[in-house]
This record gives structure tokens, C-alpha cells and sequence, in this order.
């Protein structure tokens, strides 16, 4: 199904937003029904298209965050200062609005639920969307492959799907989640606030013996940063895929 | 226009920029790669142009810089939607790189340290169209943006622009590169917002 998704041409179609959900302070999930939407691979993204009375439009890419599946998905946003398209998609947007995109794009950042192997994920902020969208394929599944997702966020408020991945971590199905607090950690936790760093990165099992397959999502300078302490650590750089979104890249 | 997003008015209009379709204005430098930065020093850099026949050309990275080098001024736009206008390079035009190599090929496979590849025909690529710059705003290229030397073929969308260029195949029949076999548009012409296969 996402193969064929892939090769299709893509077509802008007209959803409607069947739901909003604030995540944080700055980022809202938008749940859009979509006829048609044939489904997509996890980690892949679409285009959304905003059109003014005038007839002047804006184009911006943003990751899918639901599970694959037809005729309706979601979209995490995370409102940018000085945004054009994203104020609009957390502010102003309502349920029953029209909404266009197109999709699914990108068959390089993107697991396939049926693929084995461990797999680590690292997001930086809202780099965790795509890498989201895995986690909830892989349950969706009823998968058990290893996975371990490493998650630096700003603060515990910025944290997106707390919750859900609270809930996924305890399911005690092969799920792993650490946080890296950058600003402030939750208060009363165990945990250092700094940057990501060699040791988080290789909790046991996780090392380059267990060659995970890896997925990193975040801004520019943290994909960067997380991309060199795996390859130094010993990791394949042919096993990293990368995604990546600079302050105005417009991704997430 | 047809599907009016209620609300929406958008960046002011006055005196804007002409842009491609769908793209808009940054005037930061992001950086888009699908894994790794290659860390590639210029005592180990080697650039390679082979023809459909076999025949190669090379050159490490001294006579590589001592090559007529120029300094040009291009807009960038990538698939990704930010567009970057008036960018100052330095960099070896291909066409002084392809003055010697005797081909009748019709397309271009660049090849990039880290196992990047794209597809483009080789005319884009001549007649002052495409450099391989070695220089951004006047510093060497930092390795994000593809240093010590990227390919550079601003009038199509960014990714055809190989980071860490290593080599150029010639070749007589087309083959697709990355991001060409992964769903991106096989030329990729911001102005026909080539971005994806059957745009």
C-alpha cells in the first residue's frame, strides 16, 4: 500500500478537518478526512497548500503523525515565530475548514512495519512527529520490534504525545523511551538537563553491536550533533537516515 | 482559485520577489541531507569525470583549486519550498572541467562522497550553467553545505546541486539518481515546479 502511494503522481486533494487538538502550548494535531487518501509509509510527509481570497498561496511540508491509513490522517504543527503557513494551521484553523494537500512524499525516511531489525529514533523538538507516526504504525501492527526512541525536548511542557508515549513506554512491548531536557527537566526527576550526549545515546542494547536501523529528526543543528556522536560511537553511517528542518526549513 | 483557505491572507504582497510557484523567501541557509554529513578533507579529495567510453579525468584538490575558478552570483530553490536569492559563490565552471573530455553522452550522473547520487542531462550542465564551488560568501564551504566542493546547478530545484561532489559519469542512456528513484521529478525545473514524478 505505501509503495504504491509513493509511485502514484501526486494530485492536490481538498480534505476537511474533521478535529484540532492542542499537544502544547505552541503545537496542535490536526485530524483531516481525506476520501481517498490511500494510505502512507510512517515517517513520510505531505504538502499542504493555503490559498488567500486573492489567489496568492503558500506551500509548506509537514510530517504525517498518524498511523497508515485510508481516507483520514493527522498532522502535528508547531506554530513558528514569523511563520506564514503554520499560525494559521494552529491558530486559525477550525474543524469543518477545507484543507489541501498532497501525498504522501519521500520514500527514503520511512519504516517499513514489516522490517525486523531494532530500530532507534531521535528527535529533536518536533522532529518527533514522523518518528511518531513509526511508533504508532509499529503498535498498530502488533509489532514487538525493538525500538527505543531518544526524545530532546526544550522542556517537559514542549514535550509532545507525553501522555501516549508515557502509555506506550509501560505496554512493556519493546518500547523504550528516554527524554533529553536541554532547559529544564521535570521536577523531582533523575535527570541532568544539557545536551544529547554518547551516553544517552548508548544505553545497553543500543549499542553499534545491536546495528538498530536509525532514524533522526530535528533542526539542523541537532540532526547534525546526533548524526556525529552515532557515527563516532561506531554506527554504520549507511544505516542513518536523517531529516531535517533548518528555522525556516518549514518542516513541522 | 478554487479552494480558499478561510482566514488566510498571507505574507504582504508589495514588491515581493519574483519566486518560482510555490516557494517562498528565506534568507537563511538551510540544510537538507538524507543522512550523515561526510566529513571529506581536501588532502584526500579527488574529483572524477568519466566518459560512456571509459576515459577519465581527475583532479586532487591543488590542481583542482588551480583551475580558472569564477566568482558568480545565483538564486537557490529547493523542493522544499525556501528559495534563496542572490547567493555568492566560487567555483570551477564545467564547463572548463568538460573542455577535455571527448563524449557524445547525452546525460550526467553525479556521484557524491557518501553514496548520494543525481541524474541530470548533460547540457544542463554546460554552456555557464553549473560550477563546482569550492567557496560560499567568500569562506571555503563549511561540510553542512556540501564542503570542500559541491556541484552547483542553480536553475534546477537544489538537490540536483551534489553536496561532496566526488564524480561525474557520463552516460548515454538516463539513470536515475536518490532522490529521482524516491519519488522527486527526474529534471526538476523550479519555474515548472517539477517536484515529484508526473508534476
Amino acid at each position: 500500500m505505501a509503495r504504491a502511494a509513493v509511485l502514484g503522481r501526486l494530485t492536490w486533494q481538498v480534505g476537511k478537518v474533521a478535529a484540532v487538538r492542542q499537544e502544547t502550548g505552541t503545537a496542535r494535531t490536526i485530524t483531516i478526512d481525506l476520501p481517498g487518501w490511500p494510505g502512507h509509509a510512517a515517517g513520510q510527509h505531505v504538502d499542504v497548500r493555503l490559498t488567500a481570497e486573492d489567489g496568492y498561496s503558500a506551500q509548506r511540508s509537514y510530517s504525517i503523525a498518524s498511523a497508515p491509513g485510508r481516507d483520514r490522517l493527522e498532522l502535528t504543527v508547531q506554530r513558528l515565530e514569523d511563520g506564514e503557513v503554520s499560525p494559521y494551521l494552529t491558530d486559525v484553523l477550525r474543524p469543518g475548514y477545507p484543507l489541501e494537500l498532497r501525498g504522501p512524499i519521500g520514500g527514503w525516511f520511512v519504516w517499513d512495519t514489516d522490517a525486523s531489525g531494532p530500530v532507534l529514533l531521535v528527535a529533536g523538538g518536533s522532529g518527533v512527529v514522523p518518528l511518531m507516526s513509526m511508533i504508532r504504525a509499529r503498535a498498530e501492527a502488533g509489532r514487538r520490534t525493538p525500538f527505543r526512541l531518544v526524545y530532546s525536548v526544550r522542556s517537559p511542557e514542549a514535550v509532545l504525545y507525553a501522555a501516549e508515549l508515557a502509555e506506550r513506554g509501560r505496554a512493556g512491548d519493546g518500547l523504550e523511551v528516554s527524554y533529553v531536557y536541554t532547559r529544564s527537566a521535570p521536577p523531582g526527576a533523575q535527570v541532568r538537563v544539557g545536551r544529547l550526549n554518547p551516553a544517552v545515546l548508548a544505553a545497553p542494547g543500543w549499542t553499534r553491536e545491536a546495528a538498530p536501523a536509525v532514524f533522526i529528526c530535528g533542526p539542523t543543528g541537532f540532526v547534525e550533533a546526533a548524526a556525529s556522536l552515532l557515527v563516532k560511537a561506531g554506527h554504520d553511517a549507511g544505516v542513518i537516515k536523517t531529516e531535517r528542518f533548518g528555522p525556516s526549513g518549514g518542516q513541522a | 482559485m478554487g479552494n480558499v483557505s478561510p482566514g488566510f491572507r498571507g505574507r504582504p504582497r508589495s514588491g515581493r520577489e519574483k519566486l518560482p510557484p510555490g516557494q517562498y523567501l528565506v534568507t537563511d541557509f538551510p540544510v537538507l541531507s538524507a543522512g550523515p554529513t561526510p566529513r571529506v578533507k581536501t588532502g584526500s579529495w579527488e574529483l572524477r569525470i568519466t566518459t560512456e567510453t571509459g576515459e577519465v579525468h581527475t583532479w586532487d584538490w591543488a590542481a583542482f583549486q588551480a583551475l580558472p575558478a569564477e566568482e558568480f552570483q545565483v538564486d537557490l530553490h529547493c523542493v522544499t519550498k525556501w528559495s534563496k536569492l542572490r547567493t555568492t559563490w566560487r567555483g570551477v565552471s564545467l564547463d572548463t572541467l568538460l573542455g577535455q573530455a571527448q563524449t557524445s553522452a547525452e546525460y550526467a550522473l553525479a556521484r557524491s562522497y557518501g553514496g548520494y547520487t543525481t541524474n541530470l542531462p548533460l547540457a544542463d550542465l554546460l554552456d555557464g550553467q553549473a560550477w563546482v564551488a569550492f567557496e560560499y560568501d567568500g569562506r571555503p564551504l563549511t561540510a553542512e553545505h556540501g564542503g570542500p566542493a559541491r556541484l552547483l546547478v542553480p536553475h534546477l530545484y537544489l538537490w540536483k546541486s551534489a553536496k561532496w561532489v566526488q564524480g561525474i559519469d557520463l552516460k548515454t542512456k538516463d539513470e536515475p539518481g536518490f532522490w529521482e528513484s524516491l519519488g522527486y521529478h527526474n529534471y526538476g525545473d523550479p519555474w515548472r515546479e517539477q517536484r515529484y514524478w508526473g508534476d
